[in-house]
C-alpha cells in the first residue's frame, strides 16, 4: 500500500509500510504527520541552511541484498556485533553472542513495542522512519549489568536509490554500563538515504556512551535522530564523527529528567568536495544539579559547507546547572561555508552557562614555526589539522574505535593521526 | 541596608514605577485613526512635501499591504491593530521658533521634567538639540554655528523642503521601503524626524542630539533618522528618549539610515527609555525599530546603545561594511524588569575586504522579563581577512525571568577569523562577600558589579550621555545600582 503526501509522496510510493508491531496510536500519528507534512524548506528555521528539496525528487525502493563482506567495516571485533543491509538483519554476517545482561531482539521479532519518544507531528523523517521502518534493533541492558565488550551496530547501503528507515532502541538499566558503537557505510557509489532513529533510555545510576561513525559514500543522504531520556544521576556520552556523506544531518536531543545528571556531546567532521554536513543538538535541562557539555570541531575543504547548531535550554527552577558549549571551524578553502548557530535558552538564574563558536584557518606563525624545523608545508599543516581535531577524537576511550577513526582518515584524507 | 538580599532587590525592582509618566496637555492637530492611501496623502499634503516623497510613500504602503507582520523574535504580545492607531498628530504651533525662549513653556517643563534642560545643555555642554515632541521639530538650536561649517542639522520635513536632492539620493539606500513589515510601515507614514548632513572632510564639532518624546495618547510614532557623512568627516550622534505613562499599547517604529562615506566615522549613540507598562506588564510602548548603516572605504560606524525602556523591543542595529577596510561596532546595555521582552542584537555583514567588526551585547534581565540576543556575523567570498569578535553576556537577578542568546554566524572566506562568546550567569555569591568583607553593603556592591559589568559599554557612550545613561540605569534597576 502506499500513502500520497503532499509533496513527497515520491519518497514513500514505492516504500512498503512497516511490518513491525508498533502501537496503533504511532502508526496512525505517522501516518497523519506524512500526509500533512511537506520537505522541509530553507524557510523552516531548523533547516534554513540544509536543503533536503533533492530527496523529494529521487524515487526511492527498499530491497533486500547480500554484501560480501564485512571486513572493511568492523569497527570493533566484539563478539557482539549486529549486520543491517538496506536496514534487513544480516545473520550471517553478525555475530549474536550476547555478553551477560545485555538482552538485544530485532524489531520485526518483537511483538509489542513502547510508544515512540520520537515527536511526529511535523517532523517527516520520524514520520517516515516509524511508518516505514525497515527494521532496527532493541538493545536492553540489565539492572546493575557491567558490560565490558561494546555492543556494535553496522549499518550498510547498497544498490541505487535504496531508502533504509531504521531504527535502534536502547534501554540502559539502572546502574548499568554499556557502550554502544554505531557505524554507517556503503557498498558502491550510489545514491541512496539513510534515514534512521535511536531511541535511548538511560535510568537511574546508569552509564551509556554511543560512538557514531558516518562514512557513506559521497552521493549518499544521510539523515539520523538520538532521543535521549536520562534519568537521575545517569551519565550519557555520543561522540558523532562525520568523515563522508553527500548530506549528513545528524539530531541530538538530550533530555535530561533527573537530577546530578552528566551529558557529554562531542563530533568531529571533516568535510571535502561537495559534502553538506548539518549538526543539531538539543540540551533540555528540565531539572537542577546537571552538567552538559559539548564540543564539536571542524574541518572544511573544497565546495563543501557545514552547519552547527546546539541549542541548550535551562528550564525554570532548573537551578545549579552547569552547561557548556564550543564549536570551531577550520576553514581550508575558499569555497568553503561555515554556519554556525549556538544558542542558549535560559530561565533560572544560578546557572553557569557559556557557549563559544570560533571560526579561522590555519595558524601561519605555527606552520612557520614547523617549516623552520624541518616539516614541510603539507606534512606541517596535516600536523595542526590532526591537533585540532585531536581534542574530540581523544573523547573516544574504545582504542579500537579510536583506530578505526584513524584508518579512515588516513583512507579519505590522506591524514596520517 | 547592610542586609539587602537579593529577594529585597527582587521586590523592589517590581514596585519600581516609571518615573517619568506624566503627559503634557498641549492641543494637537490630528488625522482620524486607521491607515489607508488617503490618510498617507493627507500626511503628506499637512507637510506639503513633493510629489516624489508622496510616490515613495504610496510605493511602501502598496508593499506593506503584501506584508506579514514577523513573529520570529523571542517575544510575546498582542499585535496592534494598525487601523486603530492615529497616524499624525502634530502639536498645536502656529509658526516656527526663531528664538529658544519663544517656545511654549509648557514643553520646557516637559523637558526639565526629562532632567534635560535644555537651556543648562546648551550653556554647559554645547549640545545641539532637536528636539521632536510627538511628530513635529519644535526647536533646533544652533543651527546657524552648524551652517558655518555648512553641517546640516534639521528635521526631516525641513530637510524634504530645503534639501530635497540630498534626501532623495540617500533616504531607501540603506533601508529599502520593502526591507521588512516595520520598516515598509514607516516608510509609508512616517511624519518627522531629523536629518543630518556632514560635508567633505568636516568633523563635527559637537554632538548632535535628538531626544524623541511620544506624547498624544494613541499615537504611533514613526520617526525617521538620515545621517549621511560624507567623506573624511566625523559626526557623534545622539539620540534618547523617554515616554509619559500610558495603559494602552503604543507602537513606535522607526527607522534609522546612517551612510558613511569613504574616510568618514559616523557614532550613533542611543538611550531608550520608552514607558515599560506597570510592574503587572500592562502597556508599555511596542519599539520595533529598523536601524542600519553602510560604510565605505576605510570608514566606520559605530553603535551604542543602552536600552531600558519599552515593553516589546525588536531591535537590530546593523552594519553593512561594504568597503575595504571599513569598522563596524555595536555596543549594547539591555535591561529589562518586570514583563519587559527584549530581542536586540545586531547584524555585521562584511562585503569589503579587511572588513573588522565588534560586539559586546550585556544583557540584564530581572523580574519576569525576557531578553534576547539575536546577531548575525555574515563573511561574504570577497571579504579577504575580516575580523569579528563578539561578546554576549547576561546576567540574571531573579529566578523568574529568562536571557537566551541565538547568534548567527555565517562564513563563505577561509581568512576570516570569527571570535564569539557567551556567558550567562548571576552576580556570584563569592563577588558579593568579597566587598561584603570590604565593609561595602550588599546594595553597593551589587550595584557595584552591574556597574562594572556595563563599563565596556557606558565607556563608549559620549561624556555628554554617559551620566545620562547612568541614571536611566539606576532608574530601571534602582536599589540595586549605586
Amino acid at each position: 500500500m502506499t500513502v500520497a503526501i503532499k509533496n513527497n509522496n515520491i519518497i514513500t510510493s514505492k516504500l512498503p509500510q512497516t511490518s513491525a508491531s508498533i502501537s496503533e496510536n504511532s502508526r496512525k500519528n505517522a501516518i497523519d504527520s506524512l500526509a500533512n507534512t511537506a520537505l522541509p524548506t530553507t524557510r523552516v528555521e531548523a533547516w534554513k541552511y540544509t536543503r533536503v528539496a533533492k530527496l523529494g525528487k529521487i524515487d526511492f525502493h527498499n530491497e533486500k541484498v547480500k554484501i560480501d563482506s564485512i571486513s572493511n567495516f568492523t569497527i570493533d571485533d566484539t563478539k557482539c556485533s549486529f549486520v543491517f543491509v538496506n536496514g534487513h538483519f544480516d545473520a550471517e554476517l553478525s555475530s549474536r553472542e550476547l555478553p551477560t545482561g545485555v538482552n538485544c531482539k530485532l524489531i520485526s521479532e518483537e511483538t509489542d513495542l513502547p510508544e515512540t519518544t520520537l515527536k511526529l507531528e511535523g517532523e517527516i523523517f520520524h514520520a517516515l522512519n516509524t511508518a516505514h521502518l525497515t527494521d532496527g534493533i532493541h538493545i536492553s541492558i540489565e539492572d546493575k549489568a557491567q558490560v565490558e565488550q561494546p555492543i556494535q551496530i553496522i549499518h550498510v547501503l547498497k544498490g541505487d536509490a535504496i531508502a533504509s528507515n531504521f531504527k535502534t532502541l536502547i534501554h540502559a538499566g539502572k546502574s548499568s554500563k554499556a557502550s554502544v558503537i554505531q557505524g554507517f557505510f556503503s557498498e558502491g557509489e550510489g545514491t541512496n538515504f539513510c534515514n534512521t532513529t535511536t531511541e535511548i533510555d538511560v535510568a537511574e545510576n546508569a552509564f551509556l556512551s554511543l560512538e557514531k561513525i558516518q562514512y557513506e559514500s559521497e552521493s549518499s543522504y544521510h539523515i539520523s535522530t538520538e532521543q535521549v531520556q536520562q534519568a537521575k544521576n545517569s551519565t550519557f556520552t555520543i561522540n558523532t564523527i562525520t568523515l563522508n556523506g553527500r548530506l549528513v544531518r545528524n539530531n541530538v536531543n538530550i533530555e535530561v529528567n533527573g537530577e546530578n545528571c552528566t551529558s557529554n556531546l562531542n563530533g568531529a567532521y571533516l568535510l571535502k568536495n561537495k559534502q553538506h554536513v548539518d549538526n543539531h543538538s538539543v540540551v533540555d535541562h528540565k531539572v537542577p544539579n546537571c552538567e552538559s557539555h559539548e564540543l564539536y570541531k571542524g574541518v572544511i575543504d573544497d565546495n563543501s559547507t557545514a552547519v552547527f547548531n546546539g541549542k541548550v535550554y535551562v528550564r525554570p527552577d532548573a537551578q545549579k546547572i552547569n552547561a557548556f558549549q564550543s564549536n570551531a571551524n577550520v576553514l581550508l578553502s575558499d569555497d568553503a561555508t561555515i554556519n554556525s548557530k549556538p544558542e542558549l535558552e535560559i530561565y533560572a538564574d544560578d546557572v553557569k552557562c557559556s557557549h563559544g563558536s570560533t571560526t579561522g584557518q590555519l595558524d601561519e606563525e605555527a606552520v612557520f614555526y614547523l617549516r623552520a624545523r624541518g616539516i614541510s608545508e603539507k606534512a606541517a599543516r596535516k600536523l595542526m589539522v590532526s591537533a585540532f581535531i585531536g581534542d574530540v577524537l581523544e573523547k573516544i576511550e574504545n582504542e579500537s574505535v579510536h583506530s578505526f577513526v584513524h584508518r579512515l582518515l588516513n583512507e579519505r584524507f590522506d591524514w596520517e593521526f | 541596608m547592610s542586609n539587602y538580599t537579593e529577594d529585597e532587590l527582587a521586590k523592589d525592582l517590581e514596585n519600581q514605577e516609571y518615573k517619568f509618566g506624566f503627559t503634557t496637555d498641549i492641543g494637537a492637530d490630528q488625522a482620524p485613526k486607521g491607515l489607508n492611501e488617503d490618510i498617507i496623502r493627507f500626511i503628506s499634503a499637512k507637510k506639503e512635501e513633493p510629489e516624489w516623497m508622496l510616490e515613495h510613500r504610496l510605493k511602501a504602503f502598496a508593499a506593506w499591504q503584501e506584508m506579514t507582520e514577523p513573529d520570529w523574535a523571542h517575544v510575546t504580545y498582542e499585535k496592534p491593530d494598525f487601523q486603530d492607531i492615529i497616524y499624525y498628530s502634530a502639536p498645536n504651533q502656529t509658526k516656527k521658533y526663531e528664538s529658544w525662549d519663544d517656545v511654549d513653556p509648557e514643553m520646557k517643563e516637559t523637558m526639565k521634567k526629562l532632567g534635560i534642560s535644555l537651556e543648562e545643555q546648551k550653556r554647559l555642554t554645547g549640545v545641539a538639540v532637536d528636539f521632536v515632541m510627538d511628530s513635529v521639530s519644535v526647536a533646533t538650536s544652533f543651527k546657524s554655528k552648524l551652517k558655518e561649517l555648512g553641517i546640516i542639522f534639521c528635521s526631516f520635513s525641513e530637510a524634504v523642503q530645503d534639501y530635497p536632492d540630498l534626501v532623495r539620493e540617500h533616504m531607501g539606500t540603506v533601508v529599502p521601503t520593502t526591507d521588512n513589515f516595520y520598516a515598509a510601515l514607516n516608510s509609508a507614514v512616517f511624519t518627522d524626524g531629523s536629518f543630518c548632513y556632514i560635508p567633505k572632510g568636516v568633523r563635527c564639532p559637537m554632538e548632535l542630539s535628538t531626544y524623541f518624546r511620544i506624547n498624544e495618547g494613541g499615537t504611533g510614532q514613526f520617526e525617521r533618522t538620515l545621517v549621511v557623512a560624507d567623506e573624511g568627516s566625523y559626526v557623534s550622534y545622539l539620540e534618547g528618549c523617554t515616554a509619559p505613562q500610558r495603559d494602552e499599547n503604543q507602537l513606535h517604529a522607526a527607522v534609522v539610515e546612517l551612510v558613511a562615506k569613504d574616510n568618514a566615522e559616523i557614532k550613533y549613540s542611543t538611550v531608550q527609555n520608552w514607558y515599560p507598562g506597570d510592574k503587572n506588564g500592562k502597556g508599555g510602548i511596542f519599539n520595533f525599530v529598523t536601524k542600519r548603516g553602510i560604510c565605505g572605504t576605510n570608514s566606520k560606524i559605530s553603535w551604542t546603545q543602552v536600552e531600558t525602556g519599552s515593553a516589546v523591543t525588536w531591535k537590530y542595529p546593523s552594519c553593512i561594511l561594504k568597503g575595504d577596510n571599513s569598522i563596524g561596532e555595536f555596543y549594547s546595555v539591555a535591561v529589562t524588569n518586570n514583563y519587559q521582552q527584549a530581542d536586540t542584537g545586531t547584524k555585521m555583514i562584511h562585503l569589503g575586504k579587511n572588513t573588522k567588526s565588534t560586539i559586546i551585547s550585556k544583557g540584564i534581565s530581572a523580574g519576569k522579563s525576557h531578553n534576547s540576543y539575536r546577531g548575525l556575523v555574515q563573511i561574504h567570498k570577497g571579504a579577504d581577512n575580516a575580523r569579528n569578535f563578539s561578546q554576549c553576556d547576561s546576567l540574571l537577578m531573579t529566578d523568574e525571568c529568562g536571557a537566551h542568546t541565538f547568534p548567527y554566524i555565517e562564513c563563505k572566506n577561509s581568512s576570516a577569523k570569527i571570535e564569539h562568546e557567551a556567558t550567562t550567569s548571576k552576580i556570584g555569591e563569592d563577588q558579593i562577600f568579597y566587598c561584603l568583607q570590604r565593609g561595602i553593603s550588599e546594595e553597593k556592591a551589587i550595584g557595584l558589579i552591574v556597574n562594572g559589568y556595563c563599563k565596556e559599554v557606558l565607556n563608549q557612550l559620549p561624556m555628554e550621555f554617559a551620566v545620562e545613561a547612568q541614571k536611566l540605569l539606576t532608574i530601571s534597576l534602582e536599589g540595586s545600582v549605586g
